[in-house]
């Protein structure tokens, strides 16, 4: 039943795709012979930001390919954008691999929602909760999953947009933006998002906050993707990339100025 | 009814394929008094007979709210409704307090039929003595259920369950079809009147009926006495201007109603071509 996947799954099922680890995460904290503690204390993989805006038809998600080791760009075609069902789309930063057991337990989910197959569906505001309840909860057993969720759907003409962080703070709003982008992408949005913007409108903002990323944030890589949902379906474009300009003005002698430069 | 040798447990089968002691379970829900439910494209009604054991005490209690969005009605065994009733309440909590949106009805029936199948099939449990008749709403609408003690379900447009519930469901299939495109006032008038079919000689009135309606943007509520009594006077006021009205025949969905029922219809006293809007006292 669904409701029992609520505060992180206790799931069986679940337990199996993780070997020797369910997704609960240790279940005690105490015991008379302590094992080290396997809490997470800071994530491997990484992944930068996340862009989403709410637009005429849906909602538009975007992100670069980057999964980050540190310091080293190592892997360059990391899908950081995910569908969930058919109405809504997931976008993540932070590490890969709870990412990818987000993305397994939401399948989950969705597959289970599907077999009752009486004309009820969940919608992305219900799995916006439920994201809420499993990050949350995991926050509470100090074992976070290291991500910042975006979700966007439309269901019945309502579009949604909202994010998750990983201490279970969730609020929905019409642009959104994780890690990076909070700084760089949303004063953009702030000054330039409307109502009600086509399509085209709403790629061209998109992908000039993508391009002020890849610009300033070290870990971002000329290598983008773009999801769609409306009330048709959804769509995730493959990997694109944009045009850059290095010699931008600003770029010539970039410290000139800054504190304890010369 | 002499059917001793196969019926002390119910994880023993009779050689005729049946279960017993879960047929003597539903015999249980026919005995308790009786609960009643129909439903429009928009809204849902739940009406009970209740009965109270002595004239001192106070009505049974058979109509509870489960959620905002749904409610039941009970036929017997109280107290196993009680427990059923309980459980719903905690698995609409739950799934609210997850997903933040209400739980499908149709979900949380197929879950209650789950947990009265699994007391057919353990030695030492028993089935549960009670029949629901839940009302909610989904995605896809108002609904009305049926949970029965074998741990079956079914939907319905209207029905009756409990004793003397024949009379209601007769009463009930005459006026089926008109049911989807009712309002509100008439859907709660039809399902007084299928409970005055199970009173038989009794008046009606607030003190041994209750009723209960849901509708979409309608959180489920039991009707108060005060309330209800005015829906009850207003059925007899109803009742004569429908006399009128039958012989003029200006109404639409009385001749809607001609169509459908046939020739016996016009004759019949009690609860005759109820259906066109009448003046209501509020």
């Amino acid at each position: 039943m669904a409701w029992a996947k609520e505060n992180g799954g206790n799931n069986k099922a679940a337990e199996l795709n993780y070997v020797d680890r369910s997704l609960d995460g240790p279940s005690h904290n105490f015991s008379l012979m302590p094992t080290p503690s396997k809490h997470t204390q800071y994530p491997y993989v990484t992944g930068s930001s996340v862009l989403g805006i709410k637009y005429k038809d849906g909602i538009l998600l975007a992100s670069d390919t980057a999964g980050c080791y540190g310091s080293t760009v190592r892997y360059k075609s990391v899908e950081r954008l995910k569908r969930i069902g058919d109405n809504t789309i997931l976008g993540a930063s932070g590490e890969i691999s709870d990412f990818q057991a987000i993305t397994n337990l939401l399948d989950e989910l969705i597959t289970e929602d599907w077999m009752w197959d009486d004309g009820n569906k969940l919608g992305p505001f219900e799995i916006h909760n439920y994201l809420n309840r499993v990050m949350y909860n995991r926050r509470n057993k100090f074992d976070p999953l290291w991500n910042s969720l975006v979700l966007g759907g439309i269901k019945k003409g309502k579009k949604y947009l909202g994010m998750v962080s990983m201490i279970g703070v969730h609020f929905q709003d019409n642009h959104v933006a994780t890690g990076f982008g909070n700084h760089l992408a949303r004063p953009i949005f702030r000054d330039e998002w409307k109502e009600d913007m086509t399509l085209e409108e709403g790629v061209k903002l998109l992908e000039k906050c993508l391009l002020v990323l890849f610009y300033r944030d070290r870990s971002a890589i000329n290598k983008f993707q773009m999801a769609n949902v409306t009330e048709g379906g959804i769509t995730i474009t493959e990997p694109f990339a944009l045009k850059v300009n290095w010699e931008l003005e600003a770029f010539r002698n970039p410290t000139k100025g800054a504190e304890g430069s010369w | 009814m002499f059917r001793n040798q196969y019926d002390t447990d119910v994880t023993t089968w009779s050689p005729a394929g049946r279960l017993h002691q879960v047929e003597y379970a539903m015999e249980a829900v026919k005995q308790g008094s009786a609960a009643i439910g129909l439903r429009s494209k928009t809204h849902v009604v739940l009406a009970t007979v209740n009965k109270a054991s002595s004239e001192l005490s106070a009505h049974q209690k058979k109509l509870f709210k489960i959620d905002n969005h749904i409610g039941i009605a009970m036929a017997g065994l109280t107290a196993d409704g009680r427990v059923l009733s309980r459980y719903m309440r905690s698995e609409c909590i739950n799934h609210h307090f997850v997903f933040e949106s209400p739980l499908p009805v149709g979900r949380l029936v197929v879950q209650v039929a789950d947990k009265a199948q699994v007391c057919t099939q353990r030695s030492w449990k028993r089935p549960y003595g009670v029949g629901l008749l839940v009302a909610g709403l989904d995605e896809t609408g108002p609904h009305l259920y049926q949970n029965c003690p074998s741990g079956n379900y079914s939907e319905y447009q209207a029905f009756a369950i409990g004793s003397r519930s024949q009379a209601a469901k007769t009463y009930l299939e005459r006026k089926f079809e008109t049911f989807m495109e009712c309002t509100k006032e008439e859907l709660i008038r039809h399902a007084l009147f299928a409970v005055k079919e199970s009173l038989q000689e009794e008046e009606l009135s607030s003190g041994n009926c209750g009723v209960a309606v849901v509708g979409i943007d309608e959180p489920f509520v039991v009707l108060d006495p005060k309330t209800l009594q005015s829906y009850i006077e207003s059925l007899e006021t109803g009742k004569e201007e429908q006399q009128t009205m039958e012989e003029t025949g200006t109404d639409d969905r009385q001749s809607l109603q001609v169509q459908h029922e046939g020739t016996g219809s016009r004759g019949i006293s009690v609860g005759a071509g109820d259906d066109s809007p009448t003046d209501m006292e509020t």
